[in-house]
């Protein structure tokens, strides 16, 4: 165990390299969105939090998937501030405890679970706000379903989430804000699309890039063996990382 | 655009080193959280606040005897984070209590709320808040985020700080402190946007001839953008939206603020307040103090926000406390 415990940890840290790269390439993206219906500093605010957590992940050198996790959440809360250190962060925190056995199919269901549960709880928000929920929620139901009742591997399920996803950033265009900042906006914020869901989705995105290419090929294999130890799941929860 | 600005990372560092050189104020280390340089002054509550930083002077500004103990500063409108909340809480702890003042945002609420736990789990200090929840211009509603905590928070620090400076305890503060959120409005319009130090430009562009009303502090857009307006009309518009949320009737007393966005030439600002004086009165109502600068800003955004407090002896005491601090200094009886 020790041994793919170290491989995992591996893989989360190369998953948060793909998320933190992706955040700072698209960080004026996220700003222009903010910039329409916020208070522009999304994509800033991301990316200071994420190079911090890269910081922090490289002095640890914890042998715990869920340490790594853990870690991520807590550079997160301590840097981002606002409403997405909280919510992305301490929504990690808290749901990193479920990677404790390591990371398999079962235990990344539950990771993203607790993931959207803490963050509906703390954000008191719910799908249809025009908030980060609307991406993730999707994501989260398809993820679980496929694991668990249809009987995909992860990284085939997290293609779908990826792809629930995508159609939750596009609901949140249409619909008027009831959460966070865009709430201020009244109607006005009907026709923008929500940063925080647009994240999410980037992070989800990134996850999903760096399972297929990590874990390609041999999913399959240790399904069969294992039936549930696949770090790609890890990576796949760790995106939801919601936003505000 | 050009601005006296090194590095925008660099910013709210530069600033808080340059605020404590100033002032009688002391940072705690490697935060950015701003205490009066003899905290925790033992025997009284201790009032703390904090949030997004471009406010200025807002809220480091308000440190001082009779007011805030301390205060956190964030990134550019980004709420602190809680350890740093937490660090305050406890640097600010002088054995009576901590009263934590919150404006109305989600980030703030949630950062707070994690601090007071931080902070219960390192000391036995007792810790009580007020969320300040002043715009009218946003709709209210349990579903929603609610109403922003805007330039109201000022009357708010005021009332706080004085009640315990004069030696009220925790729940007396909080009290009092609840009573004058409850009696507040705030209504704002933009001339322009902002520009955060991170984008470099306006966050949102406001044609020629247009203005925003129902702005908050974040150089967000308002509620509204209608052709531009006479001062008078405006502030017709905003005053008119403050009396019809508090209801105010004639005979009642009221403290004004008449709050530049950081923009704004104070020269339009008392033009402002002239009409707004005028509108008082003609609705019969007294207004005991008048106050007219920049209190709540949203960097360089040109603009002003409309504050009315309804008065009862209790807080007219409180207000006219004397306190002293770099951005409210209040000396003998008002």
């Amino acid at each position: 165990m020790p041994e793919e415990f170290e491989r995992q940890c591996d893989l989360v840290v190369t998953a948060l390299e793909a998320v933190a790269d992706r955040l700072a390439e698209e960080k004026e993206t996220l700003t222009e969105l903010d910039s329409a219906i916020g208070d522009a500093d999304h994509g800033a605010n991301m990316n200071r939090g994420f190079q911090a957590a890269l910081e922090k992940v490289s002095e640890n050198d914890a042998g715990d998937p869920a340490d790594v996790v853990k870690t991520i959440g807590v550079a997160l809360v301590s840097t981002i501030g606002g409403a997405s250190g909280p919510l992305y962060g301490g929504s990690i925190m808290s749901a990193s405890q479920e990677l404790e056995g390591g990371i398999t199919a079962d235990s990344s269901v539950a990771f993203a679970e607790t993931y959207l549960e803490t963050v509906e709880s703390r954000g008191k928000a719910t799908v249809g706000d025009k908030t980060m929920v609307d991406a993730l929620t999707p994501a989260v139901h398809t993820y679980k379903k496929s694991i668990e009742v249809d009987d995909l591997d992860p990284l085939e399920a997290l293609a779908k989430a990826v792809d629930a996803a995508q159609r939750g950033v596009e609901f949140t265009t249409p619909i008027r804000a009831k959460k966070g900042r865009a709430s201020y906006l009244g109607w006005r914020s009907v026709g923008h699309q929500d940063p925080g869901a647009t994240s999410t989705l980037m992070i989800l995105e990134e996850l999903l890039a760096v399972a297929a290419e990590e874990l390609d090929g041999e999913i399959e294999r240790e399904i069969d063996a294992e039936a549930d130890v696949d770090p790609a799941e890890l990576e796949a929860e760790s995106p939801g990382e919601g936003d505000d | 655009m050009k601005k006296l600005i090194n590095e925008p990372d660099g910013v709210v560092d530069e600033m808080l080193e340059g605020m404590v050189a100033a002032h009688d104020l002391r940072r705690l280390e490697e935060t950015e959280v701003v205490v009066r340089e003899d905290a925790p002054v033992e025997g009284k509550v201790g009032i703390v606040s904090g949030g997004g930083s471009g406010h200025e002077p807002t809220h480091a500004g308000y440190i001082g005897d009779g007011m805030l103990d301390g205060a956190a500063a964030g990134a550019v409108f980004t709420s602190p984070t809680a350890d740093q909340l937490s660090e305050m809480i406890l640097a600010c702890d002088g054995g009576e209590g901590v009263f934590c003042v919150v404006k109305n945002y989600e980030g703030d609420v949630m950062n707070f709320e994690t601090a007071v736990e931080m902070a219960g789990m390192e000391s036995d200090v007792e810790v009580e808040t007020v969320v300040v929840d002043d715009d009218v211009a946003v709709e209210d509603s349990l579903y929603t985020s609610g109403r922003r905590g805007v330039c109201g928070t000022i009357f708010v620090h005021k009332v706080a700080g004085a009640a315990a400076h004069r030696g009220d305890d925790l729940e007396e503060v909080k009290r009092l402190a609840e009573k004058t959120n409850d009696r507040v409005g705030t209504m704002g319009m933009a001339l322009t946007s902002c520009v955060t130090p991170e984008k470099g430009e306006p966050t949102f562009d406001l044609g020629e001839d247009e203005i925003e009303l129902g702005i908050g502090i974040h150089g967000e857009p308002g509620t509204e953008r209608t052709d531009t307006m006479s001062a008078d009309e405006i502030t017709d518009h905003l005053t008119e939206a403050v009396l019809e949320d508090l209801d105010l009737e004639a005979g009642a007393e009221v403290a004004t603020i008449v709050n530049g966005m950081g923009g704004t030439p104070l020269m339009e600002l008392y033009v402002v307040n002239r009409r707004l004086q005028e509108l008082l009165g003609e609705a019969g109502i007294e207004t005991w103090n008048a106050r007219v600068g920049d209190y709540m800003t949203s960097l360089d955004m040109e603009g002003c926000s409309i504050t009315l407090l309804e008065l009862d002896d209790e807080l007219k005491e409180l207000l006219a406390y004397p306190v002293e601090t770099p951005g409210l200094t209040v000396t003998g009886g008002e």
